[in-house]
């Protein structure tokens, strides 16, 4: 069935205002939730950071200067130095990159495959059900820690591994997610009116189950970019993701932890840092579930 | 007609929503009388503001929603000059409300018993052993059979039916004034209703309780209620004795709700159709609310809103029909 | 117009129960139901939760496989169907469900989810589809800019109406309406009856109306059928059942339902004691022998079989009504 471009183009047209107009709805929402705005600023910060971040630092991230070590916070170096007199604030900010990278590489890998095993054992149920819930119950009994040390043991430790190794933990919770969303559609009232006008399987899945389940993936999907980078944080911190000299925040918070009494902004600007940020996710995740919550819209929408 | 002692008065009640896409005006000037020992009958369409209504009485109004203005005189005194606290005192012990759905209103962690000694406990100050036995005695009085045992019981082992009787004791437990039942049969079979509406003309005449029970169903009205209000858009169009709404109804849209019932009489012919919809309460029309509806809609429907006007001995209407020498 | 549509011949359903290790009984939410639908009438069927009427009607369209029995479409068993005559026989009937607000995909605008049907049958897409979306949704009472928005943004009645022209889509002969008009106030459920009875008569079309409101049964229907607990206990004519029922849950039926007329309320009427029995432990006998104020020793012993009192009237029990002797209840 080709259409020609004219005909896509009038079609969607009618179609756009409309959904538009639902969208607004949801940010109408989220703008009136208050701890989510405050989530959306402090992601969008990290974002910004992520992005332009070597590029406002004002120092070399890897410049050692011996003689400036352990210097405290002062308007030439507003967050000190570490132990080899490198900036700390100019390697908080390339480090946000890694925190970004892993969140992104990590989920963007897990999420799809998770997503369509998912979406195959929710819709078909059955053995099929059977066997991918049971590789997914093995992955999941997996510690994410004690794979990741494993790995690190086989490969040598570095922040690649670290995500590898975040990756295939993280994909089950989204087939899990996505299955059980499947199950609930496929019972729903339109689901069955689809069934008695004669759909297909596949056509029920792309057109029903599918986008409904896109709202707890989006939710879940930010939350975990949190979680994604305290985890891979957290690695570091154990010395089994980045290594040195990489300016990575868990790194970084591991590396002043001895000099903790001394010096303590080493170790302390960057996991406020990894605090700031994973709370920020939590609260705009917190907020778009909210917002796409059918029965906390309709309170907002009609009395 | 003998006096009657009233109990509670609304007069002039409005609420508004403030919502996303503006200001829903649900209740636009409310007024009702209800007396002692009467079954009064709110009934009206969906969205007309009977639940609002309901929830205004017992101060409840859902967020986004407000009471503008308005006065609830509840035996003397105006509800809505109470404050919390001592609303807390009212409900449940002056005034009960029933819902339409027991399944959601009853907790399942709960026995039945223990819900319905609770109010006991809190308003009467019950030691709970005693508040169990009377628990159960008010039980036994809804004929649910075997009553210790159900008290026992949880919710979600019993049937529809017998969670409605269980929500009906819960709300007669301290023996209130006013009772107010937001369609609680709706969701309930046939042969069931009938044996709760049975139960609660019984209880009714046996406590003297008074009842406002709102519901779209025409037919239990007929069964029930002494009196009616009927309620469009958030207005009050007609107000009079059960036999007479029925017999004599005088507001066209009483009229014509009459007439969309299916009865013996239209079988296989067409039912009176009230064109148009109900409108959104966002922007509602101006005057009185009904007109654009309206087979007799004058200039003056348009441009007015028509107040309660006494047609006949406690027959009110609020219809511009009747405003000069009707 | 004589011929039979739509036919069951015996058709049972038994939901099984798991326990937590094994099978713990069984729910037997139909029971050897046999009736017909002749082209170009409405069989109206009534009865309380859990007599099974929505589980029969799934049967019927083959949305649910019977335990046993048959349904027949124009004489073929539908469940011996090939895909093909499958997708053939879905196209050629539809449904209409209960509740308005939760047959509609909240995330589909009305054009597409009216559309549904045209897309699956390849009957048409794009452009030349919300054309005819365009039709059908004028055809229910509703207008062309209805079509891009989403159903939240519409009333209980109006979505029915979509509901019903998504039924129409694929122009279809059999339409099964499930309890359509139960969660509608009464002057929108005027509207869409009267509709339902005009497409009808415009269309040709014969439907299964299922409903436990008796007065619109009355309404709408040409012949009735009358279900407790699974079971079918009466069928026939519409004047038949409701001025001489021969099935004391019939009668009661017709007795209990509260009438929009205050005078009848002094009148002693009889009611039924007790509630609908559970499906899994359907009564021994006649399965409504403990609620019924006729009952004799056999009903308690002995299911009575649906048994033809006259041309076109069925019923299941041992001591049916004599005219007249409803006044009894």
């Amino acid at each position: 069935m080709r259409f020609s471009p004219l005909t896509k183009y009038r079609l969607l047209k009618k179609r756009l205002k409309p959904s538009l107009k639902e969208m607004g709805l949801t940010f109408y929402v989220l703008r009136k939730n208050a701890s989510a705005v405050l989530g959306a600023f402090i992601v969008a910060s990290f974002i910004f950071l992520a992005l332009f971040g070597p590029y406002i630092a004002p120092y070399d991230p890897y410049e050692t200067d011996i003689i400036h070590r352990f210097e405290p916070p002062s308007p030439s170096h507003p967050l000190g130095t570490d132990k080899l007199g490198r900036d700390v604030l100019s390697r908080l900010l390339h480090g946000a990159r890694y925190s970004a990278k892993a969140g992104i590489v990590v989920l963007a890998i897990s999420v799809p495959v998770g997503v369509i095993l998912g979406g195959i054992a929710g819709l078909f149920g059955g053995w099929i059900d059977e066997i991918i819930m049971r590789i997914t119950d093995i992955f999941l009994a997996f510690p994410g820690l004690i794979l990741a040390m494993a790995f690190s043991a086989a490969l040598g430790p570095s922040l690649e591994n670290a995500m590898l190794a975040l990756t295939l933990v993280w994909w089950p919770l989204y087939t899990r997610l996505v299955r059980g969303q499947a199950l609930s559609v496929r019972e729903s009232a339109y689901v069955e009116a689809a069934r008695s006008r004669g759909a297909s399987k596949l056509y029920i899945v792309f057109k029903h189950i599918l986008p409904n389940c896109l709202t707890p993936i989006l939710v879940t999907f930010t939350l975990d970019m949190g979680a994604v980078i305290l985890s891979c944080a957290s690695l570091s911190f154990l010395g089994f993701g980045a290594q040195p000299p990489l300016p990575e925040w868990g790194r970084m918070v591991s590396d002043g932890r001895i000099y903790l009494f001394q010096a303590w902004w080493v170790s302390m600007f960057p996991g406020l840092a990894i605090a700031l940020v994973v709370l920020g996710f939590n609260l705009l995740g917190d907020g778009i579930r909210d917002a796409l919550d059918p029965k906390l819209r309709r309170i907002t929408e009609v009395g | 007609m003998k006096a009657k002692e009233r109990l509670l008065k609304v007069e002039d009640l409005k609420v508004h929503f403030f919502t996303y896409g503006g200001v829903v005006e649900a209740l636009d000037g409310v007024s009702f009388d209800l007396f002692r020992s009467e079954v009064l009958g709110l009934v009206g369409e969906s969205g007309c503001g009977k639940s609002v209504t309901a929830l205004s009485i017992m101060r409840l109004v859902p967020r986004p929603g407000r009471i503008i203005s308005g006065r609830i005189i509840f035996d003397g005194e105006d509800l809505l000059k109470k404050s919390e606290k001592e609303m807390y005192k009212i409900r449940g012990s002056r005034i009960s409300l029933i819902f339409q759905d027991p399944t959601s209103s009853l907790n399942p962690l709960f026995t039945v018993g223990y819900q319905v000694a609770e109010p006991l406990v809190y308003h009467h100050r019950m030691g709970f052993k005693r508040a169990w036995d009377k628990a159960v005695q008010i039980l036994a009085k809804t004929r649910i059979p075997d009553p210790p045992a159900k008290a026992r019981s949880y919710p979600h082992e019993l049937s529809g039916g017998m969670r409605q009787r269980s929500m009906i004791a819960m709300a007669l437990a301290c023996q209130p004034d006013l009772l107010i039942a937001d369609e609680p049969t709706t969701n309930l079979d046939v042969t069931v209703e009938r044996q709760i509406l049975e139960l609660v003309k019984d209880l009714q005449r046996e406590f003297g309780t008074s009842v406002l029970w709102i519901t779209h169903n025409l037919g239990v009205i007929a069964e029930l209620c002494n009196r009616v209000v009927v309620m469009y858009a958030g207005n009050v169009v007609e107000i009079a004795e059960v036999e007479e709404i029925f017999s004599h109804p005088l507001h066209p849209y009483t009229q014509k709700l009459l007439k969309a019932i299916p009865s013996a009489q239209t079988v296989g012919g067409k039912l009176e159709e009230i064109p148009g919809t109900v409108p959104k309460l966002i922007n509602p029309p101006s005057g009185c609310r009904f007109h654009p509806r309206c087979p007799a809609a004058t200039d003056v429907c348009r441009e007015e809103k028509p107040s309660m006007i006494e047609v006949r001995a406690g027959h009110f209407v609020a219809c511009h029909l009747y405003s000069s020498g009707g | 117009m004589a011929d039979v549509l739509i036919e069951c011949k015996n058709v049972t359903k038994c939901f099984p129960l798991r326990g937590v290790f094994a099978k713990k009984g069984k729910v037997h939410a139909v029971e050897g139901v046999s009736f017909y639908i002749k082209r170009g009438e409405t069989l109206g069927l009534v009865g309380e939760s859990g007599c099974g009427k929505t589980t029969l009607a799934r049967i019927i369209l083959g949305l649910i496989l019977p335990t046993s029995g048959s349904v027949f479409f124009e004489g073929k068993d539908i469940f011996k169907f090939s895909k093909r005559e499958l997708k053939g026989f879905r196209r050629r009937t539809a449904m209409v469900f209960q509740d308005p607000f939760a047959s509609l995909n909240p995330r589909m605008m009305i054009a597409d989810i009216v559309g549904e049907p045209l897309v699956i049958h390849g009957i048409a897409y794009g452009e030349d589809k919300d054309e005819t979306v365009k039709e059908l949704l004028e055809r229910v009472g509703l207008k062309e800019e209805h079509m891009y928005r989403y159903p939240h943004e519409f009333s209980g009645g109006q979505r029915q109406r979509i509901a019903i022209a998504r039924a129409l889509a694929a122009d279809p002969e059999f339409i099964v309406l499930d309890e359509p008009t139960s969660a509608l106030d009464v002057s929108v459920q005027a509207k869409i009856l009267n509709l339902l009875n005009r497409l009808k008569e415009e269309l040709g079309l014969t439907y299964l109306f299922i409903s436990h409101d008796l007065s619109v049964i009355r309404h709408i229907s040409d012949r009735v059928g009358v279900m407790y607990l699974g079971k079918l206990v009466e069928e026939g004519k519409r004047e038949e059942i409701f001025s001489a029922p021969l099935h004391p849950y019939t009668a009661a039926l017709l007795a209990t339902s509260p009438k929009p007329d205050p005078r009848e309320r002094g009148k002693k009427r009889f009611f039924l004691k007790g509630e609908v029995p559970s499906a899994i432990n359907p009564p021994r006998g006649c399965r409504f022998h403990t609620r019924c104020p006729f009952a004799e020793s056999i009903c308690a012993s002995e299911e009575p079989r649906l048994e033809r009192l006259s041309d076109t009237h069925r019923v299941a029990c041992h001591y049916p009504l004599k005219a007249g002797r409803e006044g009894e209840l």
